[in-house]
């Protein structure tokens, strides 16, 4: 028997497999397709203090081998989110990874993350800094190391979860940024969010979604993500949670080889629902015929 | 709701750039409601990366209808795909028609747009069928047959020009009264089917409630809905939106409402007249 169990700071996973932010809805729309047991984490759609209706339509578009999106952050709120989302989410089993966003300032993220902090039975907390689509907001916090490092270790100071900071890839040196949280005490790292696109109608010469720029995700930016994984892997000892245009089994290998420690599938659920299922299998019948005993001996074993 | 690789039986052009697609679906096919809707992916590969959704078109036994335009990437991939190849197919998604006992009490009006007859023809034949049963129901003596029992609704049909008129055959066969409106004069009414729709309102409505259903481009829908509020006319659209997931996960698909955003994937495609919100780019046209 392979061993696929990970860690990820406080919190243990079955296998390193978990689904992204905002790509699986409140899973509920997953259930159909497959035994949502089976998944390592769900991570929430991001949730913010205050309902967010989200941006105007269309929010999305399909480019070479990927997709636009600019939803805008849509979620009912986080009150509503833990009265009417959050019961089913947690009666699923994997541990729930609740998302979170400021729309503010940096004290919003402590507001949110402290009252998060008093749910026991949700299992970790991921800081979205890197959401490109909040309007009027041209510097993301995690485009800048100085704001990141605040953020992270205002939140750190008000939960003892398990703590993820998500990454933007939209930065010219990433490591820099992660080196940032993990001074300032992030648990782990995900990344990558999605990476600022634009695709214009020739007809009609207009954008084709409605925010005019959105984000890009899907097979065309996974050589970015691995070689952003790749990079960070280098400069942080923290785990890192993979992602980015992981559509099967060797993508999903591929960036636990690059450093992962556990890798999130986003877009590949709107195709294929059961895709991270999948993996799983596929993951360990690679460990498998590879002679490997466990994940933790692939994860980083990059040769070069 | 099924995730499920299935054989295609029959895809073949019918005119122009519509294309007649059947697919035998066994396990889904008689759980389906007009105006549900499948979401295929067209190629095994990356390109196209999204499914694309499709209407029902029509159900017969096991086998699921489908009938489409090509437009771009997708559509052309699907028209060139093959009998006996088999295609990745969710469905049935969305919430359909809503039809309830009083439906049958109004005279329904059928108003497409050019590709908006492919869910159109399944409601059609829902609703024959359902008179059908109602009048078995109420006099034994009358025989259940292949045949559809007349449906006393009538249909209208836009299109550029006449080569482009889709079904009338079909919706004829069930009973329909069929009335076409071209852009060009070259088969029936000479302008917009909306036009067409506002001449025989006036007389219609006063021999029978009634009833619109709706489906085609954004611009005649919201037209539609405003001729059928001055008559106080309940109505029905089926709409379309960009969808990435079409099972309600990612949030992209969303029409502005009365009560905030739906999905379209989800608590659509069809909604009443007089929930939509009309914004940005539907006031175009
Ligand atoms: C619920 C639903 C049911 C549908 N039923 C049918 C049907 O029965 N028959 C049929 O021919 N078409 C139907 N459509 C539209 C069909 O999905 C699009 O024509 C198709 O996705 C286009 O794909 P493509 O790659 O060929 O074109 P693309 O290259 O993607 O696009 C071509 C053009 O179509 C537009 N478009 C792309 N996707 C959509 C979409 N989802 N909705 C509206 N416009 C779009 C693009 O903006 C562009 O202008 C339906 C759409 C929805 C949402
Ligand atoms: C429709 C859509 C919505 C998303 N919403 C969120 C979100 O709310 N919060 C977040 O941190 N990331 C969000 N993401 C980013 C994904 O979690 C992921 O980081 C990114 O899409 C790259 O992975 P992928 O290529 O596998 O999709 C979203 C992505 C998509 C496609
Ligand atoms: S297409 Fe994803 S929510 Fe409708």
């Amino acid at each position: 028997m392979v061993d696929l169990r990970i860690k990820i700071g406080e919190l243990k996973l079955k296998n390193p497999v978990m689904v992204a932010s905002g790509a699986f809805g409140y899973a509920e729309e997953f259930k159909d397709f497959m035994n949502l047991k089976e998944l390592g984490a769900i991570v929430t759609k991001t949730i913010t203090l205050k309902p967010r209706q989200g941006n105007p339509a269309p929010r999305t578009c399909e480019t070479p081998a990927g997709m636009l999106n600019s939803i805008g952050l849509e979620n009912p709120g986080l009150e509503v989110f833990i009265r009417e989302k959050l019961p089913l989410l947690l009666k699923i089993g994997p541990p729930i990874i609740v998302s979170i966003a400021s729309e503010s300032g940096p004290e919003e993220f402590v507001e949110l993350a402290r009252k998060v902090d008093k749910i026991k039975e949700i299992a970790a907390i991921e800081l979205n800094i890197s959401c490109p689509n909040i309007r009027g907001k041209p510097l993301l916090i995690s485009q800048d190391p100085k704001a990141t490092y605040g953020v992270v270790r205002g939140v750190r100071r008000v939960t003892s979860k398990t703590l993820i900071t998500k990454l933007s890839p939209n930065v010219t040196f990433i490591a820099d940024i992660a080196k940032a949280t993990e001074a300032a005490g992030t648990d782990a790292v995900s990344l990558i969010n999605t990476i600022t696109a634009m695709s214009i109608d020739v007809k009609t010469r207009k954008p084709k979604i409605a925010s005019l720029t959105g984000g890009l995700s899907g097979p065309a930016i996974r050589p970015v993500a691995v070689r952003m994984v790749w990079e960070v892997n280098q400069k942080i000892k923290i785990p890192i949670i993979g992602m980015g245009g992981i559509m099967d089994t060797p993508s999903a290998v591929e960036f636990i080889i690059a450093g992962a420690t556990a890798i999130s599938v986003g877009t590949a659920n709107f195709i294929n629902p059961r895709v991270s299922i999948e993996i799983i299998k596929g993951i360990k019948k690679y460990l498998q015929e590879n002679n490997i005993n466990s994940i933790n001996e692939l994860i980083g074993s990059i040769r070069c | 709701m099924l995730q499920i690789k299935v054989k295609i039986l029959y895809n073949k052009k019918i005119k122009v750039n519509y294309f007649h697609l059947v697919l035998r679906i066994p396990k889904i096919a008689k759980d389906s409601l007009p105006g549900q809707f499948f979401n295929i992916k067209v190629s095994d590969t990356c390109e196209p990366l999204l499914r694309r959704p499709l209407s029902i078109h029509r159900v017969k036994g096991t086998n699921i209808e489908f009938l489409y335009e090509v437009v771009g990437r997708a559509t052309q991939i699907l028209s060139q795909r093959r009998p006996g190849e088999y295609l990745d197919v969710i469905g049935p998604l969305g919430n359909g028609f809503n039809l309830t006992p009083n439906t049958y009490n109004l005279t329904p009006i059928l108003v497409a747009g050019g590709i908006g007859v492919a869910p159109l023809l399944f409601l059609a034949d829902k609703l024959a069928y359902s008179v059908e049963r109602r009048a078995y129901r109420k006099n034994k003596k009358f025989k259940l047959s292949a045949k559809r029992y007349p449906l006393n609704a009538l249909v209208l049909i836009g299109a550029k020009s006449t080569g482009q008129v889709l079904r009338k055959k079909e919706f004829k066969a069930l009973g329909c009264e069929v009335k076409i409106a071209t852009d060009d004069a070259s088969e029936g009414f000479k302008g917009k089917v909306t036009e067409l729709l506002k001449n025989i309102l006036p007389l219609a409505i006063s021999h029978k409630p009634l009833a619109i259903y709706a489906c085609g481009p954004r611009p005649m829908l919201k037209e539609i809905i405003r001729i059928s509020k001055k008559y106080n006319i309940p109505t029905q659209v089926s709409l379309e939106e960009h969808m990435a997931c079409g099972i309600g996960a990612c949030l992209g698909c969303v029409m502005n409402t009365k009560e905030g955003f739906k999905r379209v994937c989800k608590e659509g495609p069809v909604f009443n007249g007089d929930e939509i919100i009309w914004v940005g780019k539907e006031e175009v046209g």
